[in-house]
């Protein structure tokens, strides 16, 4: 049997960022009308790869091949022009263009004087959209398309530059499990057609649902290539890490004591002033861990910064061991045992030029024992990070460097050692593993779980439904600013879940 | 534009334009003076609206210039020593000489707008301190070449008097010129009527040609836009070089249309005042041009009032204080900035360097 030529092939194709090889002679084919899964961890190259691929950086040594013919991408124009398409992880998308200006961008059909043809665009699209089953609609801004809908404009966007090799960077992070599932539906009609498609993932599930093939990245090298029907969960889990991992958290059943934190009708404004916590209710008791489950932006961020003190709620109460705190600022809950995770570590969690050290006393830097009268304790801070090295195993040149030098892992380490470094009364952890290697967040879901051993109340919220049903002991749903499910986690299967993440269950009936 | 905003507009211009015709009535009859306001309005907003286009060519492409300032008054300098170069020294006819002016005006902003562009697109320097460079950097070019053309070493003319080309003569548009009241509107001078060419051809570029599409791409998601394929600096670029060339005829405005001469600093403000227009207008042309109305009519208020200060009831004598009147175009500037009159969006990468490289 002859191997069909590989609609997209590259060999030794190598990358390097100053000291750091992030593609070490990579050897890559995708075959004619197959999904290729690409799979591996954060910052094992697989972004890197695809950036190549698609002419948006060039590699330093290597081959790129379409259909046999060695080419040279220089920029993504080179790459469309092959009949390359790439679905970025973050939408290339301009909110406050509609759908039809969104696709026609860069491939603008004009008439004289470079006037926009919009219409006959528009009818193309609609052509388009029901040729493959992907519903949009063209003259819809794309600021009012939900998360799948505007990935659906990125798919028909490739689509119209007449793309054959499709690459999807990570097109399920953003995505409820139900648009999952339709996403691969598309893909699988796509491949149908004859389009080619990269899948890159880290998800393991999806891997075995969708791929034909697959290829394991890891530390910036192909580690292994295989099938669905050859491996399974613990197999690939195994090959991106490297060694084996559990993919379960160990917990006992919880004993929750009493409230720590009530939330009474609470209703919160984002920097519009459009509600977008409305009405919310719920109480989190020491010793155990509540889930807020639902898709990025449903109001999750607010109802965290509400939490922490770092937003008022525009209406209703909140109570954190019986005392009223609904004006409570940041540094008052602090004191009082709130412990932050923020969602986003770079932004809202450490201070990425100074050492890890003094990051891992922001906060309390200016009380005893890290100060007194106001003058900084250098012993008791270096004394600090000695322990919390060793305690939360931080992996670094050492306390002094800069958290810029930590993996992400570390970074995340750092955040929630700091976090927990006092007393704990309450945590609010939001994402905390996301961007966060699979040996990290083994560790860092331990630590939580501790947290709550020893009696602290913990809100977990995050987008990725796997950690919410590892973790949490009940699970809230999410949805347009509304609670929409509560159930035990015991009682929680992923389609229901999923549906009321999607605003199915319960939505209209609130 | 949003329905409110036009209101306010409306509604401040007609308060103004009855401000004026009540202080005047007593000397001149109130039709004439209403006519006069908003012939003067229209004259007076004619720099802030093209330094506003500036401002929505820049910034719609992601460039923010608050050096719109010293792109104006260098145009205004350079239009002026064409001019009357020309006049000096050739035997060109005076509309010749004011062609020429205006020629020149353009280019030199063009060049201003060169090195504004370098340096925030090529440079990516901070665009707030480029634009400050840009601004400090005119008024100090002007200043000095204006004083070594006129006073020292026999300046520029080696001694010989130098000839004003005049100023831009008005121009009717025939019928509509004649209508009572609304009549003086339609006659005015070139650059005025330019400045509402220049508005329409802007909003249709912007919003209806590919090359405004990705103008718009460049300054929302300078990324997106690379990665189908646009030369974000390249789009940046042209775009701040027509905004220039825009704010170059408003620079002419000065020397060429308002009065034929140049003072050091002349421009006093208005450049910035055109940046809050495009702000107040919502970054787009046809905002740009009502928000420019509006502070026009301030200042037009206080131009009318100087004609008949001795007519001022004794009750609103402080009317006469015209400094007091003068302030009004900035107390009304800040005023809307303030987002009381409904709030306004930028684009979203306006000031971002990025350009989706590297």
């Amino acid at each position: 049997m002859t191997t069909p030529t590989p609609a997209l092939a590259c060999t030794g194709l190598t990358k390097r960022y100053g000291a750091l090889v992030a593609n070490d002679a990579v050897d890559f084919e995708l075959l004619p009308g197959e999904i290729h899964v690409l799979l591996g961890e954060n910052g094992a190259g697989k972004s890197t790869l695809m950036n190549m691929l698609y002419g948006m950086s060039a590699p330093d040594a290597g081959e790129i091949r379409r259909e046999g013919w060695t080419v040279t991408l220089g920029t993504p124009t080179d790459a469309i022009a092959l009949g390359i398409g790439m679905v970025h992880q973050h939408f290339m998308l301009v909110p406050v263009f509609t759908v039809t200006e969104n696709v026609m961008l860069g491939a603008e059909v004009t008439r004289a004087g470079g006037v926009l043809e919009r219409r006959k665009v528009a009818d193309e699209l609609r052509a388009l959209s029901a040729r493959y089953g992907l519903e949009i609609d063209p003259d819809a801004r794309v600021d009012t398309l939900s998360v799948g809908q505007q990935q659906r404009v990125e798919i028909v966007k490739a689509l119209y530059r007449k793309a054959r090799v499709l690459i999807l960077d990570e097109p399920t992070a953003v995505l409820t499990p139900q648009e999952a599932d339709a996403l691969f539906g598309v893909m699988r009609d796509l491949r149908a057609e004859g389009v080619s498609i990269v899948f890159i993932t880290h998800k393991l599930r999806e891997v075995l649902a969708v791929a034909d093939r697959i290829t394991v990245m890891r530390g910036g090298r192909i580690v292994g290539a295989t099938t669905p029907s050859e491996t399974d969960e613990a197999g690939l889990a195994t090959l991106m890490v490297g060694r084996d991992v559990s993919l379960r958290v160990e917990k006992r059943v919880a004993a929750p004591g009493p409230d720590v934190l009530v939330l009474e009708n609470v209703c919160v404004e984002d920097h519009r002033g459009i509600e977008v916590v409305q009405d919310l209710s719920l109480r989190v008791r020491a010793g155990e861990i509540l889930g807020i489950a639902g898709v990025q932006g449903n109001g999750q961020t607010e109802l965290v910064e509400v939490v922490t003190g770092l937003r008022r709620a525009a209406r209703g109460r909140l109570t954190l061991l019986g005392d009223d705190v609904t004006r409570a600022t940041p540094g008052h809950l602090l004191d009082a045992g709130v412990a932050h995770v923020p969602e986003d570590r770079h932004r809202h969690a450490l201070i990425m030029g100074w050492s890890i050290a003094d990051n891992l006393v922001l906060g309390r830097h200016d009380r005893p024992p890290f100060a007194r009268f106001g003058l900084r304790r250098f012993a008791a801070v270096a004394e600090n990070a000695r322990r919390l090295f060793a305690a939360f195993d931080i992996r670094g040149s050492g306390p002094e460097a800069t958290c810029q030098s930590l993996s992400g892992g570390n970074q995340q380490k750092v955040v929630l050692a700091r976090a927990l470094s006092g007393t704990v009364r309450l945590l609010v952890a939001n994402q905390p593993t996301r961007g966060v290697d699979v040996g990290a967040i083994e560790q860092l879901h331990r630590e939580i779980v501790a947290a709550r051993d020893a009696g602290a109340a913990v809100l977990l919220v995050s987008a990725e439904l796997d950690e919410i049903l590892g973790l949490a002991d009940r699970i809230v749903v999410m949805y347009r600013g509304r609670v929409v499910s509560e159930v035990d986690a015991g009682a929680a299967t992923r389609p229901a879940l999923g549906l009321a993440m999607a605003g199915g269950v319960g939505a209209q009936g609130v | 534009m949003e329905r409110r905003r036009l209101l306010f507009i409306a509604a401040i211009i007609s308060v103004l334009v009855g401000v004026a015709a009540f202080v005047g009535s007593a000397r001149v009859p109130p039709l004439q003076i209403i006519a006069s306001m908003l012939s003067t309005t229209l004259a007076v907003a004619t720099p802030l609206t093209l330094g506003a286009l500036c401002g929505v060519w820049c910034e719609r492409a992601g460039v923010v210039n608050i050096g719109i300032e010293g792109t104006m008054l260098t145009s205004a300098f350079f239009g002026w020593t064409a001019a009357t170069a020309l006049a000096t020294f050739t035997a060109a006819p005076a509309g010749l000489c004011l062609l020429g002016g205006v020629g020149a005006a353009v280019v030199s902003a063009m060049l201003v707008g060169l090195l504004l562009s370098v340096l925030a697109v090529t440079f990516r320097v901070d665009q707030i301190i480029a634009g400050v460079v840009v601004d400090l950097f005119a008024v100090g070019v002007t200043g000095f070449l204006n004083r070594q053309m006129m006073f020292e070493h026999g300046g520029l003319f080696g001694g010989v008097a130098p000839q004003s080309a005049g100023v831009m003569p008005h121009v009717r548009i025939p019928l509509l010129a004649d209508l009572p009241v609304v009549g003086p509107i339609f006659d005015q001078q070139p650059i005025a009527f330019a400045g509402l060419l220049l508005v329409a051809l802007t909003h249709f570029v912007l919003f209806f040609t590919r090359f405004g599409l990705r103008v718009r791409a460049a300054g929302e998601h300078p990324r997106a836009a690379a990665t189908v394929g646009i030369d974000v600096r390249a789009v940046r670029h042209r775009s701040v070089l027509i905004g220039s060339a825009i704010a170059g005829l408003g620079g002419a405005y000065f020397t060429l249309e308002s009065v034929p001469s140049f003072e050091p600093l002349m421009t006093n403000g208005r450049g910035f005042i055109a940046l809050a227009a495009m702000i107040f207008g919502n970054w787009t042309p046809l905002g740009a041009l009502g928000a420019a109305l509006l502070f026009g009519s301030a200042q037009a208020l206080q131009i009318n009032l100087q004609f008949f200060r001795e007519a001022i009831p004794e009750s609103l004598s402080f009317l006469q204080q015209s400094s007091i009147v003068g302030l009004l175009p900035y107390v009304l500037t800040m005023v809307v900035l303030t987002g009381v009159v409904g709030r306004t969006t930028a684009p979203a990468a306006d000031g971002n360097p990025d350009d989706g490289r590297g």
